[in-house]
């Protein structure tokens, strides 16, 4: 596996390989994470051109948690704010030789124009608008782990679906499952062609149809930064598009709620929800660091092995 | 005094219907004859046997980046790789810095282009000052000083006050108001064509409507003000029916395609490669046939290029901030050949009118034919010599092509301007 850059081009069976390595990482209640040694003396370096606290965090504690170095570098405290190119900037960093370089970049397709140009195997920890593979296996991974499976799933995803990388990793992933996906969200939002990425998708600007029957609801982040016009009227967001506790009722009673974070109380989700049982948020982030590190095993690695925990 | 002939070629002149085996004689830059069997005592001899020999090509729509982008191309530069791609004539663009709006800039690139182009090159003013689109530029001050044409290409003219008034005034000069439509707002921070591929690369689209709005208010404006009126690089399939409704109607309204808008889609791109960064942007299989389709119906008069030369470390970024415009003067004919011409949509005379009497006529230049007396442009070229496009070898500054590798059965084989060979393959 060189690299991974998107769900899109994966097969189930490399989906479910990560998927299963990813249990093999987690930690019980009450535990702490488990160090292993199987990245010893490999060098990873986190490569941040827009701000993530927890993606980033997650990676750091992942590549740390299987024995590799690790470096972060911001956008902000780098070259790059002196006006040096993407190229460039990744050029100096491959001189120095790393294994793998994750990288979080606004330009969609960012990663996958430096892969053409650079030997070095790239994780992409989400670029602009298009993938973000990594929370799509942590999301199915949370899925499994509460009990459901994702063949003939039900899954809404709701929100801001034209500029969501998550919506669209999610969405091949579920996909590649057989899962029903109902995507969601005022019109400006959801462009029509949304249905020809993968079969099983279906549209609806209507939330009360598209929580209907649902097995797993994800709500999605209003990406204030990406809204380069007003997509919709001020102040008509929540009232129709936000996730309140009445909603859950017309869903499955086992309904499993997500958010990919960072939330927005009282915007996209009440504080109800966000923190009721239903809720899998806090499931999320934890599942991050393990299905994180059977990324980074299976890119450096190649072959799952099972680990030395000490 | 010097002379040539150029023997047994196909002699295509569409301007007089001619098409035969045949020699053309050539003395002081200018066409004496075309006939079988001539002999000219003195004259250099030029063997087309085998090839096609047509008035010069004419390319109404490039991008030489003089002045000010000389980093990408240069006339001189430019005009090579015209001459390469089997071009007598180019038209470039008034999106220079500074900008041609005023006839210091023509006459500027006029000189240079006499100095160091081998090809005649007839430069298009802008339509407003700095091509802002704010208020009209010296347009006839230009055209004294001998622009063909007016246009803001790279941007288009958002107000329509504005554009009726281009139009009017360049009626006065009986010029030809070519625009680059394009509204703006529906097309705010795109970078690709607005579609499945769109969605699916999470890069931001450029409707089709963006051109057609725009497209819709020109054609209105041109039964308005009865100016003539031209599509510059047209890419969508309900702007290729409109602009047909508007011939019908018997409007002078006349359109041009670029090759790539005539051969590549958007699911055809390798994603996120900015070679295939171009505004209009690559369309989809739907409009490309459409184009394909004016071409053959005739609502759509030329090809040009819109040759638009960026140099490596601007196209070496993410696609989002990657410039528009991809180069296109040296395979065009061999695109057109191609897809045009080798899957039966068109003659080869057809493909000889969409480069050169077409466009001669729309810029109104006495060029794009054969006659006795107009100078001597001559294209030779060939219509299944295969070859494979290097864009490393390229005379162009720039290198963006994403035909680089293609290969193509024909293409140019000599280029003669004003009588004098100034590129063999």
């Amino acid at each position: 596996m060189k690299g991974l850059l998107g769900i899109e081009d994966l097969t189930r069976e490399e989906v479910q390989a990560i998927l299963d390595r990813a249990r093999h990482f987690q930690v019980g209640p009450g535990q702490r994470f488990r160090k292993f040694d199987l990245l010893k003396g490999r060098m990873v370096v986190n490569l941040f051109f827009e701000n993530s606290t927890r993606t980033r965090t997650s990676f750091e504690l992942a590549a740390k948690g299987l024995g590799a170095d690790s470096v972060s570098i911001t956008a902000q405290a780098s070259s790059v704010a002196k006006g040096e190119s993407l190229v460039d900037t990744l050029n100096t960093l491959g001189a120095m030789r790393p294994d793998v370089i994750i990288m979080r970049h606004s330009a969609s397709g960012a990663p996958h124009f430096l892969q053409r140009h650079l030997g070095i195997p790239i994780i992409n920890a989400g670029d602009g608008t298009h993938e973000h593979p990594t929370q799509a296996l942590l999301d199915a991974r949370t899925i499994l782990d509460r009990g459901k499976q994702l063949e003939g799933l039900r899954v809404a995803i709701i929100g801001d679906i034209a500029h969501s990388r998550v919506a669209r990793s999610n969405v091949y992933l579920l996909s590649k499952y057989g899962a029903q996906i109902v995507l969601c969200g005022p019109a400006s939002l959801l462009p029509r062609e949304l249905t020809q990425l993968a079969p099983g998708v279906t549209l609806t600007t209507n939330m009360d149809e598209a929580i209907r029957d649902a097995d797993v609801i994800m709500m999605l982040r209003v990406q204030l930064e990406r809204q380069h016009e007003a997509a919709f009227p001020d102040g008509e967001y929540f009232p129709f598009y936000g996730l309140r506790l009445e909603h859950l009722k017309l869903a499955k009673p086992d309904v499993i709620v997500m958010h990919p974070g960072p939330i927005n109380r009282g915007r996209e989700i009440s504080s109800e929800v966000a923190d009721s049982q239903r809720s899998a948020i806090l499931n999320q982030v934890e599942n991050g660091i393990s299905v994180r590190m059977a990324v980074l095993e299976r890119v450096l690695v190649g072959e799952t092995n099972v680990g030395t925990a000490h | 005094m010097s002379a040539l002939l150029i023997k047994n070629g196909r002699v295509i002149d569409p301007a007089s219907g001619h098409d035969a085996i045949a020699d053309v004689w050539i003395e002081d830059g200018v066409f004496k004859g075309v006939g079988a069997d001539l002999s000219p005592a003195g004259a250099e001899v030029f063997d087309a046997s085998g090839l096609v020999v047509a008035p010069g090509f004419i390319d109404m729509h490039v991008h030489l980046r003089e002045p000010g982008f000389e980093h990408s191309e240069t006339i001189e530069s430019g005009a090579r790789a015209a001459a390469a791609g089997g071009f007598t004539s180019i038209c470039p663009m008034p999106n220079t810095a500074p900008v041609n709006d005023s006839p210091t800039v023509t006459t500027y690139i006029i000189e240079k282009a006499r100095r160091h182009a081998v090809v005649n090159v007839f430069p298009i003013g802008a339509i407003t000052r700095g091509s802002k689109g704010e208020e009209l530029a010296a347009i006839g001050s230009m055209r004294q000083a001998g622009a063909v044409a007016i246009s803001d290409d790279g941007r288009p003219v958002m107000n329509a006050q504005l554009m009726r008034r281009a139009m009017e005034f360049a009626r006065s000069f009986g010029m030809p108001v070519i625009n680059h439509c394009e509204d703006l707002h529906l097309s705010a921070g795109g970078d690709m064509h607005e579609g499945v591929e769109s969605v699916r690369l999470g890069l931001r689209g450029i409707p089709g409507s963006s051109e057609d709005v725009m497209v819709a208010r020109d054609i209105l404006l041109a039964e308005v003000t009865g100016a003539r009126y031209h599509v510059a690089h047209i890419s969508s399939r309900h702007s290729v029916e409109m602009v047909a409704f508007a011939k019908l109607k018997g409007l002078p309204v006349t359109s041009e395609a670029t090759p790539h808008h005539l051969t590549l889609t958007d699911s055809g791109m390798i994603p996120y490669d900015s070679n295939y960064k171009m505004k209009p942007p690559l369309r989809s299989a739907s409009d490309v046939n459409a184009v394909v389709e004016g071409v053959v119906n005739g609502a759509i008069d030329a090809i040009a290029t819109d040759h638009a030369p960026h140099a490596g470390s601007e196209k070496m970024q993410e696609f989002e901030k990657c410039p528009f415009g991809i180069i296109g003067l040296e395979t065009a004919l061999g695109i057109a050949l191609e897809h045009l011409v080798h899957t039966g949509k068109i003659s080869v005379t057809r493909l000889v009118e969409l480069f050169t009497v077409n466009p001669a006529r729309i810029i109104g230049i006495p060029r794009g034919t054969l006659a006795v007396g107009a100078a001597a442009d001559v294209t030779i070229f060939s219509t299944d010599r295969p070859w494979t496009y290097d864009v490393n070898k390229s005379l162009s500054k720039s290198r963006n092509s994403p035909f680089d590798g293609v290969s193509f059965r024909g293409g140019p084989v000599a280029t003669i301007v004003n009588g004098q060979i100034v590129w063999r393959a």
